[in-house]
């Protein structure tokens, strides 16, 4: 058992640390989720995939630097310690890429993928239906074959579709056996958003901006060449990379420990109140647990290992922590914390943790039921 | 980097947890309990007999020259079996390579010394005795005890906190097994939310504490050591609570074993720095 970096691995670390000092924006961009604050978060994406620095774990010829899973981790911590934008492109290298890598064919990765990398093409998931969330085999939109043109029509509405509101294209689970049930009979699609038949109502979350959508398809031609994987078998297809471990299932401690590091200076620049410090060394101490967990986590991983549903007790953890954090930083601001700030911006998205990519009730199902064992509840 | 345990390490827990089920460890706890060390000093010796003892003692001086993460695997197999007797004393505060049991008190943050009655006492006189919520664990006075430097004590407050993971393992896995076979309603009540959530939280609790406790161990940082006490204490704090709720009335009782590590749990969350002592430790590490 050891913690300790390769020479190499520090050599990408001090190579990271190093550019991102020179490169990170002094002042935080605009909310990605404004028209301007979208603009300079795809410009951000574009130096930092010159740099390449987007993608580092992608093979070099779509502007990665094969890295590795620990230079992955490596890179997470320096990117957020040294308050680099979020990452608008999101939900395509994460949630997406793992996908087409694993799924899709050499046209597609080459159609897709550099420009995933450089933030030109921004990809928004459009998994939620209006009666799929957590349940989301329930998904009732539909693909209907269309031979004479080569390919499907899609019809339907999805939502919660984050990042929709400025995204170039989108990806999601569509009903293409009309009679299937459940997870069985779905097709994954890659649609770009300005198809004709697509309508993109945006939904202005609790910040005020409009950072998912709503999204109405009718009679939306998508061609053969834009289906992922095999027609038929799109759950299999989207849950091939579910467990990735360079997305969301292992998402790197890096954002939270700087979190923590933060709250920490914002407790001494008040004067290390007393009666905070039991929670702000909770927070630190969440995040160097989590820190530590990872690394149980990739080591295991880089045995050949697979993530499992470490990812579901992963969620539970990190997404209350992220809560935690955040509101202990605004009780220690006092009364000026209700100020749009930093701290509430954090606080407002860190809401969402619990709720997105499975709630933390489903989360706990599994852990309890895949994990632990216990016996499976009826469901309908 | 790799953050795992090793094969020996991990093969080391399994044959001292294999050792101390066929020894009947909960019995001598209960006998030592009552008064009766026999079966518990049969069951020290041969744990002193694998090394326990020894293991952090340096190799020049006859002991097993083992890391602290090697004594952190240990208790939490001696936590998980319930062992009795100053283990923490003799393996990880003065650890004896001869497989001598000792105690001692550190005032003030472990004020009073463990079964003086059957163990050496390694420094001071001793005093009033006193009755702990975990009777296995008998505790005196000691007037005068020398000090204990504090690498030592940071080596003991760890061993409690890997000891505190075992009791919360075992905690959560007796429940596990209860809320399968206990039926109300004409249902397994644990396949219950209320009860699965609450044990996926005890899980998670446990999780997340055990890193801490290794990562500590690799580095030895005061504040590493005390971020691992009080994961490890509210971890194994939560197991114990929802141990006793899932269980319900059956859990109350002295006679059901799953009380034993209840009792155990509550008096470790104290020993060798409770948590407003930790987390002040932290804070002022954190500058």
């Amino acid at each position: 058992m050891n913690l300790e970096l390769s020479e190499s691995e520090l050599a990408f670390q001090a190579e990271a640390r190093e550019w991102l000092a020179a490169n990170v924006p002094s002042e935080p961009l605009p909310s990605m989720d404004t028209p301007e604050g979208f603009t300079a978060h795809q410009e951000w994406e574009a130096k930092l995939a010159e740099a390449r620095w987007a993608v580092v774990s992608w093979p070099e010829e779509y502007h990665g630097r094969g890295a590795s899973l620990v230079e992955w981790v490596i890179f997470e911590e320096e990117y957020y310690r040294a308050g680099a934008p979020g990452r608008v492109s999101q939900n395509g290298i994460f949630l997406l890429s793992p996908t087409i890598f694993e799924n899709g064919t050499r046209e597609q990765q080459d159609r897709w993928l550099p420009s995933m990398a450089t933030g030109e093409q921004i990809w928004a998931q459009a998994w939620s239906e209006p009666e799929a969330g957590s349940d989301l085999a329930s998904l009732r939109s539909k693909a209907e074959r269309d031979d004479a043109r080569g390919g499907w029509v899609l019809n339907g509405q999805k939502t919660w579709s984050s990042r929709a509101a400025y995204a170039h294209w989108g990806f999601g689970l569509f009903r293409s056996e009309p009679d299937s049930q459940r997870h069985h009979g779905l097709t994954y699609f890659c649609f770009p958003l300005d198809a004709e038949g697509v309508t993109v109502r945006p939904i202005a979350q609790l910040d005020g901006e409009p950072g998912f959508a709503e999204l109405f398809f009718d009679h939306v031609f998508v061609p053969d060449s834009d289906v992922l994987g095999e027609p038929g078998q799109g759950w299999s297809v989207a849950m091939s990379t579910a467990g990735n471990e360079r997305g969301l299932s292992l998402r790197s401690p890096g954002r939270f420990c700087a979190t923590a590091e933060r709250l920490v200076s914002l407790w001494h620049s008040a004067g290390s109140p007393a009666e905070f410090r039991d929670r702000v060394v909770d927070a630190w101490l969440g995040a160097e647990a989590y820190r530590l967990y990872t690394w149980g986590t990739v080591s295991r991983l880089v045995d050949g290992g697979s993530i499992g549903y470490a990812g579901s007790v992963n969620k539970v953890f990190w997404s209350d922590l992220d809560v935690a954090m955040h509101e202990t930083a605004l009780d220690l601001l006092g009364a000026p914390s209700e100020l749009r700030g930093p701290w509430m911006d954090g606080y407002l998205f860190s809401l969402s943790g619990p709720i997105y990519a499975g709630t933390n009730e489903v989360q706990r199902n599994v852990v309890a039921e895949r994990i632990l064992g216990l016996p499976r509840e009826a469901r309908g | 980097m790799d953050f795992r345990l090793t094969s020996e390490q991990t093969g080391f827990a399994q044959s001292l947890s294999e050792l101390m089920t066929r020894a009947d460890s909960v019995a001598a706890a209960r006998a030592w309990a009552a008064g009766d060390h026999g079966p518990g000093q049969a069951l020290w010796k041969r744990l002193a007999d694998q090394g326990v003892t020894a293991l952090v003692a340096p190799e020049d001086e006859g002991g097993l020259g083992g890391t602290v993460v090697d004594l952190a695997v240990a208790f939490e197999v001696l936590g998980h079996q319930l062992a009795v007797g100053p283990w923490i004393e003799s393996a990880a505060l003065f650890p004896q390579v001869d497989g001598g049991m000792v105690t001692a008190a550190a005032p003030p943050l472990s004020p009073y010394a463990l079964d003086a009655d059957v163990a050496t006492l390694v420094s001071g006189t001793v005093g009033a005795a006193h009755v702990s919520v975990d009777t296995t664990r008998r505790l005196v006075e000691v007037s005068d005890a020398d000090p204990v430097d504090a690498e030592a004590l940071d080596r003991a407050t760890l061993a409690t906190a890997a000891q505190l993971v075992g009791c919360g393992e075992r905690l959560l896995t007796d429940s596990v097994d209860y809320v399968k076979q206990r039926k109300q309603y004409g249902r397994a009540i644990g396949s219950f939310q209320a009860i699965k959530h609450q044990l996926a939280d005890v899980r998670i609790g446990l999780d997340f504490a055990r890193p801490l406790v290794h990562g500590a161990a690799l580095t030895m940082e005061p504040r590493a050591v005390s971020a691992a006490k009080v994961a490890a204490g509210d971890a194994a704090y939560r197991s114990a609570r929802v141990a006793l709720q899932v269980h319900g009335a059956i859990g109350y009782t002295a006679e059901f074993d799953l009380g034993l590590w209840i009792n155990r749990v509550r008096a470790l969350v104290g020993a060798w720095g409770d948590a407003s002592y930790h987390r002040s430790r932290i804070a002022e590490a954190l500058g």
